[in-house]
């Protein structure tokens, strides 16, 4: 119970004590109080990524170890994620081709729409829904079977047979996860342009060629390596989430639980701030 | 020589070893007996660098475990077997890719890794599960396996958690003789921790008794069954009062 007042001894005394003691004691030490445990914990947590991120980058010494894995982990997110993605995109296309034409109502030309689907896909909702779909799915399960690893006592096996878990566990998860969601999302995005033409055609009396004179209309490069550099920071932070919640596991299959659904949650709110953040620094 | 020196360790707050001392010579087989929960898997778990004295530490080969960086600690981990209480095999692999993940961290070569994987299944019994998941061996085959998986790197010390609970009577007498022989043959030092007294009879050169913390008392067999501690008496007896 100290501990929280402790910070207090780093200011001034003089100032407390002059305060009438009843007022500062009864209003303002409780709400001193929590916000010193907010920031204790808070910086205490902070501490740990870092610690946490330096491990992780003395794990990528050890190539051996963890060159094959980042394979099999490859294959694995891309094996579970593609259908999902591609599911995602391909209704999102046909609601934006539809939207865009229920927006414009003839005061916009209508080839605008394959403009509106194709920056839409690319720059927004390609990596973003993708992202926020994969933290439930790619994320979820890897704080769930490292959390389970933890907690059955398999990361402490791994490491007394001489396996740092940081390299076996975590950097090839990491490194996968970041190269895979680009091209995730890239699939996803061309899956989401052809159901939006594709829409556009059977519903919206628009011509594959003024679909895509609309799609070019506007489009830099940079639509599309701004969209992927995105999906890769979000790949690095769903695995960074997932691995380290995974691997703080604690408490048996209740812990293992808790760890899942904080993933989620964690990554998903991390990906809205981020997705801010690229288009604050880089739009 | 693997040496508990003065060793302190709370969760929480709450107290678990509090100046634990212990010494095992080389080429012994050291047992050591204690209630449930009185921190015995936490003594064995320092030996390995698995957890951090909160004060003292384990001297291993002349070096201080919990002191240790990451490499130098790799490889005092690399003469080390450790036989986790509830086996922690690797439960996306089967039985053979949990025994070879360790010899092949040591750079053995593929021939001789199937070798050593198939005389440590024969030595626990287990030969033909090679190809088994996890999940679908009892218990107590789980349990071997995780024997198995520290013999087979043919350690200079090995760790057993508990090697013979759970198991049915002439499984255990087994792997009694088994761990009698890792020492005979291959001069390998032992902490054994166990609650079975006809086991720490068998396999223990000596025998220390863990209780509140620290250490109740440490002899030979002869010593031990010869004890006039109420506390070691009561135990090695199993009286309830
Ligand atoms: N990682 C941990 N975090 C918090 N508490 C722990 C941790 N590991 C062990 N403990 C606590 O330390 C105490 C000793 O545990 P330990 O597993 O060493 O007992 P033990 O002597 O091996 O018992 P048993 O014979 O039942 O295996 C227990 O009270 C346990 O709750
Ligand atoms: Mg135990």
């Amino acid at each position: 119970m100290l501990r929280p007042y402790l910070f207090l001894h780093a200011a001034p005394l003089p100032f407390f004590t002059s305060c009438a003691p009843t007022v500062f004691g009864l209003l303002l030490l409780p709400v001193i109080e929590a916000i010193g445990r907010r920031s204790i914990s808070a910086i205490e947590a902070l501490g740990r990524f870092g610690h946490f991120l330096m491990d992780m980058v003395r794990g990528l010494r050890d190539v051996g170890i963890w060159a094959r894995l980042v394979v099999v982990q490859m294959r694995r997110i891309g094996v579970d994620s593609l259908p999902v993605a591609l599911f995602i995109a391909a209704f999102t296309g046909v609601v934006l081709a539809l939207q865009a034409s229920y927006t414009f109502t003839g005061a916009v030309p209508l080839y605008f729409v394959g403009t509106l689907v194709g920056k839409t896909m690319m720059l927004e909702l390609g990596p973003v829904l993708t992202g926020l779909a994969l933290a439930g799915r790619v994320g979820a399960s890897m704080a769930a079977e490292l959390g389970t690893m933890k907690v059955t006592e398999q990361v402490d096996a791994l490491e007394t047979l001489a396996y740092d878990p940081q390299s076996y566990l975590v950097v090839p998860r990491v490194l996968a996860s970041t190269v895979m969601f680009p091209v995730i999302v890239a699939f996803a995005i061309a899956v989401g342009i052809v159901t939006g033409w594709l829409t556009s055609l059977a519903l919206l009396d628009l011509s594959t060629s003024d679909f895509i004179k609309g799609l070019k209309l506007f489009y830099v490069f940079k639509d599309v390596w701004f969209g992927l550099l995105k999906s890769a920071s979000f790949g690095l932070t769903i695995a960074l989430v997932g691995c380290i919640v995974g691997l703080g596991t604690r408490g048996g299959a209740e812990g293992v639980g808790r760890s899942t659904t904080r993933t989620v949650v964690f990554s998903a709110i991390l990906i809205l701030v981020l997705d801010a953040f690229w288009a604050v620094i880089l739009l | 020589m693997i040496e508990f020196q003065n060793l302190y360790k709370a969760f929480d707050g709450k107290n678990v070893l509090q100046g634990l001392s212990l010494k095992v010579r080389d080429g012994e087989t050291v047992v050591v007996i204690g209630y449930s929960g009185t921190g015995k898997s936490v003594a064995l778990k320092h030996i390995v660098g698995l957890l951090h004295p909160d004060a003292g530490d384990v001297i291993v080969d002349g070096q201080a475990v919990g002191t240790l960086e990451r490499d130098a600690l790799t490889r005092v981990r690399q003469g080390i077997g450790y036989v986790f209480q509830f086996a922690a095999l690797f439960d996306s692999m089967t039985v053979s890719e949990n025994l070879a993940l360790g010899l092949r961290r040591r750079g053995l070569g593929d021939d001789e890794i199937e070798d050593r994987i198939r005389e440590a299944l024969a030595l626990v019994d287990l030969s033909g599960t090679g190809d088994s998941m996890p999940a679908e061996l009892s218990g107590g085959m789980r349990k071997r396996v995780g024997i198995a998986r520290a013999i087979a790197l043919r350690p200079r010390y090995i760790l057993y958690d508990e090697p013979t609970t759970g198991l049915d009577p002439v499984t255990s007498a087994v792997i009694d003789r088994l761990m009698v022989r890792t020492r005979e043959h291959l001069g390998v030092t032992g902490v054994v921790v166990t609650h079975d007294m006809r086991s720490a009879y068998t396999v223990g050169d000596r025998i220390a008794m863990l209780y509140e913390g620290r250490i109740r008392q440490v002899g030979s067999v002869a010593e031990i069954q010869e004890t006039e501690d109420p506390v070691v008496r009561q135990f090695i007896e199993g009286r309830a009062e």
